[in-house]
């Protein structure tokens, strides 16, 4: 297991005694969980106890929103892979570039240079030119030098600068304009800066002049180029020779910056090395030293030279970085060790994920096959969409990663997606939405009932009911039901009228709902007068068995005032069938003579109701048959 | 055709609003509110667009929006309108009910301005008439609702417009004393929840509403209870209905499923041929009428309204060149067009009818 790079901070958790109890902690996606248990360091055989839990947000620069921009992006591209790579740079760049703005301003210079070390160590690796089938057409060495040209972008500043003064080649910082652009080996604009330099003093002009001839006389590798390497090599050869026969000569030596610079183009280490904080970083000086010592290298000695590159920057000063690890591991061509440091060294899977999808794509990864998920890529990239949805606003991005991971993503999605927190109806709604399309139904059973539940609770009965319409929930639209029944009950009238009234087909959903609805009809028919209809509705409910048992003494109560009307409403037929419902109801309870006075109290009115109601049943059922048995009846 | 720019800012965009020019002026729009939601800290935006006299090089900045200035905000930011105050009502939504034993604070959905009178409407079901100068609401409607009230707008002054989760139109007449409606309007089918809802800019009784299965309805509030015509529309929610303020023949919708429609249903185009839109899509739809009281009142037709549909035809366009994730909010004012999404960008054009 590789070595962290730095001290541990140490960080105090306010109203935590660390001496005193022993603590536990575990890890979640963004966070860690602290809490004090209630062992101490003696007694171990205490029961463990709960008395505060402590949430750690672990710093995430990548989380930072400013970096919303590469994860969205990346999002975009990764679902539709075009023209990836490029692609990926220039979103890099752009980010990178913003989060210099952001380290600049952050106050606090620790955070500050995290937030620049992570992203330039990102950047660093994702602008390298990894891996050989991923490259163009071309030699090794320019596209190196295009990484080095693309990673440095403090140069450009720094040549309007010079170019900005009144007179550039006294600017302070000219030679060091000068020197870096052969570094990088840019060497048609160090010529035209030397010419400047030759204008404005005519002493140094002819030496000026020959260290302009050489540099453009460097055989260069291009890609249209017709050469064979042993031609070009062989070119480069005759050059170096020519180089160092006028550094023999001294013909730079009254001037030290031309003569360095000579130094440098031969590809002297020593005048490489004195270079180093125009250089910055060791992988430079691999570039330039390659570039001055051997242009035509391949990638597989690419790796020797690294390290020896590697070695002569550090000097023995410091050791290697974890970035500098991931870099090693890239120009050794080795994608899993590249995989392995970069999800060690960075605090966050966006870029190890993305990267080993590249991959994938390119068919260079072969799948290892892991004990869970499919395989390396399906892992990284379950990983960073579960980072995803820890993050408040990033979730919806998360859900396309998960869809592109065949084997273990719609599991993972069915659980995050059921923990997202909501807390307005248009957050639901698009939870829902994501659900739906994916054909989760569970997961929006889960989510309406969530929402139905707490509709209920704070009085929104109609809310209640369009979420279990949603859901198609036919429990919870009883038990919505239930409520509106319970409150007539107890009020003698319904609430939410409009609701009731305009069910519409919804009614169907429950028995329950059904009732309600037909239920508020007869009231609503009853109040027309329209007797008849009222009578044969109300007679219906109960004989269809929709209405509930607890609910027909009700039913049967509300047939009296029509049982007592001066018309006969009920026909006999209708009569027997009411009786019939009265002797269901009333033989199946049991009469109780109890000790408690409320309950005889009760059990009286429910003996005088039912005495009421076969009296009025009978008397109906004798107006009835009369009638019907003579003429007018039929 | 139309050149539309889009900016990535670092938010998710609920709510966009252009800022009204006084009537009468020749000037376009410049700048416009957004409102942001979802994040940690959200943000109250206000972008210009005017271009500052400079363009850059390669002329690419002519239409990018820059940032005026921003202001934090508790919670998601679900509806703005512009006015001219200097009050902050807190709790003006809250639920009350035997679950929560104290006042927990419902989200407020809805907002619409009159000056000085504003109106506003919540998932408590509550409406609340402030006025710009009072310290507490003028006039509140409790449980209003049973369901969520999704949005509202003004029909005539007294008169407000709500839409809710159990797809009924309401309507209220502050002049009247008591907490009922004074006409509700549904669709005989499911109760699908309406999501937002728009006045048509000159004929008062014509209303646009989105529901929560993308289907856009026109209804004429003076008759039946029924809508006059049903267009299927989009794949998920509607978000945002709005009638152009100046050309009422042309509608615009933004949906859940990542798409801005374009709705053209001028009839004196005379020859309808297809134009090429960029990566757009051109349908024409024909307007699908449900009911045939229209026939009655023939003196003022609007084109929404009339139900012969071979003669009328509507012309739909999509605005964004590609899908990204769900149009939250658009706003028309003569020319421009702004619209914001869950992909974080903001959408501007300045040629809508060009």
């Amino acid at each position: 297991m590789e070595e962290l790079d730095g001290e541990p901070t140490v960080t105090l958790i306010p109203g935590v005694n660390s001496k005193k109890h022993q603590m536990c902690f575990d890890w979640g996606p963004g966070e860690m969980l602290v809490c004090e248990t209630s062992f101490n360091k003696k007694d171990v055989t205490s029961r463990f106890h709960l008395k505060f839990l402590h949430l750690f947000e672990c710093f995430l620069p990548l989380w930072h929103h400013k970096m919303f921009r590469a994860h969205l992006v990346c999002h975009f591209i990764f679902c539709r892979l075009v023209r990836v790579s490029k692609n990926y740079r220039s979103v890099i760049r752009a980010c990178m570039e913003e989060m210099h703005q952001v380290a600049i301003a952050a106050k606090d210079p620790a955070s500050g240079r995290q937030y620049s070390s992570q992203v330039r160590g990102v950047t660093t690796v994702v602008l390298a030119p990894l891996f050989p089938s991923l490259l163009p057409a071309g030699p090794l060495l320019l596209h190196l030098l295009d990484w080095v040209r693309l990673h440095v972008c403090e140069v450009d500043s720094l040549s309007a600068d010079v170019l900005g003064s009144e007179n550039p080649s006294k600017h302070e910082s000219f030679w060091n304009l000068v020197t870096i652009l052969v570094l990088q080996g840019r060497l048609d604009e160090a010529r035209q800066m030397l010419s400047k330099e030759a204008d404005t003093s005519p002493a140094s002009a002819g030496m000026c002049r020959i260290m302009g001839e050489l540099m453009r006389t460097m055989p260069i590798l291009s890609p249209g180029n017709t050469q064979t390497l042993t031609e070009l090599e062989l070119k480069w050869q005759h050059w170096h020779e020519e180089c160092e026969r006028y550094l023999q000569d001294c013909t730079f030596a009254s001037n030290p910056h031309l003569e360095s610079l000579c130094k440098i183009m031969l590809g002297d280490e020593a005048a490489l090395l004195e270079q180093k904080e125009l250089l910055s970083n060791w992988y430079h000086f691999l570039v330039t030293r390659l570039l001055y010592s051997n242009p035509t290298v391949k990638p597989i000695d690419l790796q020797y030279y690294a390290q020896s590159s590697l070695d002569l920057f550090l000097g023995g000063e410091s050791s290697p970085e974890p970035l500098d690890n991931i870099l090693m591991a890239a120009f050794e061509f080795d994608i899993h060790q590249v995989i392995k440091e970069c999800s060690i060294a960075l605090s966050n899977w966006w870029f190890v994920a993305h990267l080993t999808d590249l991959l994938d794509h390119c068919k260079l990864l072969q799948s290892h096959n892991l004990y869970f998920g499919s395989n390396m890529r399906e892992f990284l990239l379950l990983e960073y969409a579960s980072g995803l949805f820890a993050h408040p606003s990033l979730w919806q991005l998360g859900v396309d990663y998960f869809d592109y991971c065949p084997e273990l993503g719609r599991v993972s999605l069915e659980l995050h997606i059921e923990r997202i927190p909501l807390n307005t109806e248009q957050k639901a709604l698009k939870v829902l939405r994501i659900c739906e399309q994916r054909q989760m139904t569970e997961q929006v059973r889960s989510i309406c009932k969530i929402l139905a539940m707490k509709a209920v609770r704070n009085n929104r009965l109609g809310s209640a009911l369009s979420w279990s319409i949603r859901a198609k929930d036919a429990a919870f639209a009883t038990l919505v039901s239930d409520r509106f029944l319970r409150d007539y009950c107890e009020r003698g009238c319904f609430s939410d009228l409009d609701l009731i009234d305009n069910l519409g087909p919804a009614m169907m959903l429950s028995d329950r709902l059904t009732f309600l609805g037909k239920y508020r009809e007869f009231h609503r028919v009853y109040g027309e007068k329209r007797f008849a209809d009222a009578a044969s509705l109300l007679l219906s409910l109960m004989t269809s068995q929709i209405a509930p048992r607890s609910f027909w003494m009700t039913l049967l109560t509300d047939a009296l005032p029509l049982l007592e009307q001066k018309q006969v409403i009920f026909s006999a037929e209708q009569t027997y069938e009411l009786m019939q419902c009265l002797e269901d109801l009333t033989s199946g309870r049991p009469v109780h003579r109890g000790p408690d006075t409320q309950q005889c109290q009760d059990d009286d009115i429910e003996t005088t109701k039912v005495e009421m109601l076969r009296l009025a049943l009978a008397r109906n059922l004798a107006r009835a048959i009369v009638r019907e048995g003579s003429l007018e009846g039929s | 055709m139309e050149e539309i720019y889009a900016k990535f800012v670092s938010q998710k965009i609920s709510k966009t609003r252009w800022r009204p020019l006084p009537p009468g002026s020749l000037q376009t729009a410049e700048t416009f509110a957004t409102g942001s939601w979802d994040n940690e800290e959200n943000y109250v935006s206000l972008w210009s667009i005017g271009d500052f006299g400079n363009l850059d090089s390669d002329g690419g900045f002519e239409g990018d929006h820059q940032l005026l200035c921003d202001i934090r905000h508790h919670g998601d930011i679900m509806d703005l309108q512009t006015l001219s105050v200097n009050q902050q009502w807190t709790t003006a939504h809250y639920h009350t009910g035997p679950g929560s034993p104290s006042y927990s604070s419902a989200p407020c959905t809805g907002i619409v301005c009159n000056n000085p009178e504003i109106v506003t409407v919540g998932e408590d079901g509550r409406i609340n008439l402030f006025r710009a100068d009072h310290k507490e609401a003028v006039r509140t409607i409790d449980n209003a609702d049973s369901s969520t009230l999704h949005a509202v707008t003004f029909l005539r002054t007294p008169e407000i417009l709500t839409v809710n989760s159990i797809g009924q139109l309401k309507i209220w007449d502050f002049r009247q004393q008591g907490n009922e409606p004074s006409q509700i309007l549904s669709l005989t089918g499911d109760r699908v929840p309406l999501h937002c809802v728009d006045r048509h800019p000159n004929q008062q009784h014509v209303v646009a509403t989105g529901g929560q299965d993308g289907m856009l309805s026109i209804w004429d509030v003076r008759q039946g209870t029924m809508p006059v015509s049903l267009l299927k529309a989009h794949e998920a929610e509607m978000w945002e209905v709005h009638f152009h303020p100046s050309n009422p023949d042309h509608l615009f919708t933004c949906s859940e499923d990542g798409s801005l429609w374009h709705w053209d249903a001028s009839t004196d185009v005379p020859e309808k041929s297809l134009l090429f839109h960029q990566g757009g899509r051109t349908s024409t739809f024909l307007s699908h009428s449900i009911s045939n009281q229209a026939n009655v009142h023939q003196s003022v037709i609007s084109s929404w309204l009339s139900t012969d549909p071979a003669k009328d035809r509507i012309e739909i366009t999509s605005l964004l060149p590609s899908r990204t994730l769900s149009v939250n909010s658009l706003d028309v004012l003569g020319p421009c067009l702004v619209c914001g999404t869950d992909a974080e960008a903001i959408y501007v054009t300045r040629h809508l009818f060009s």
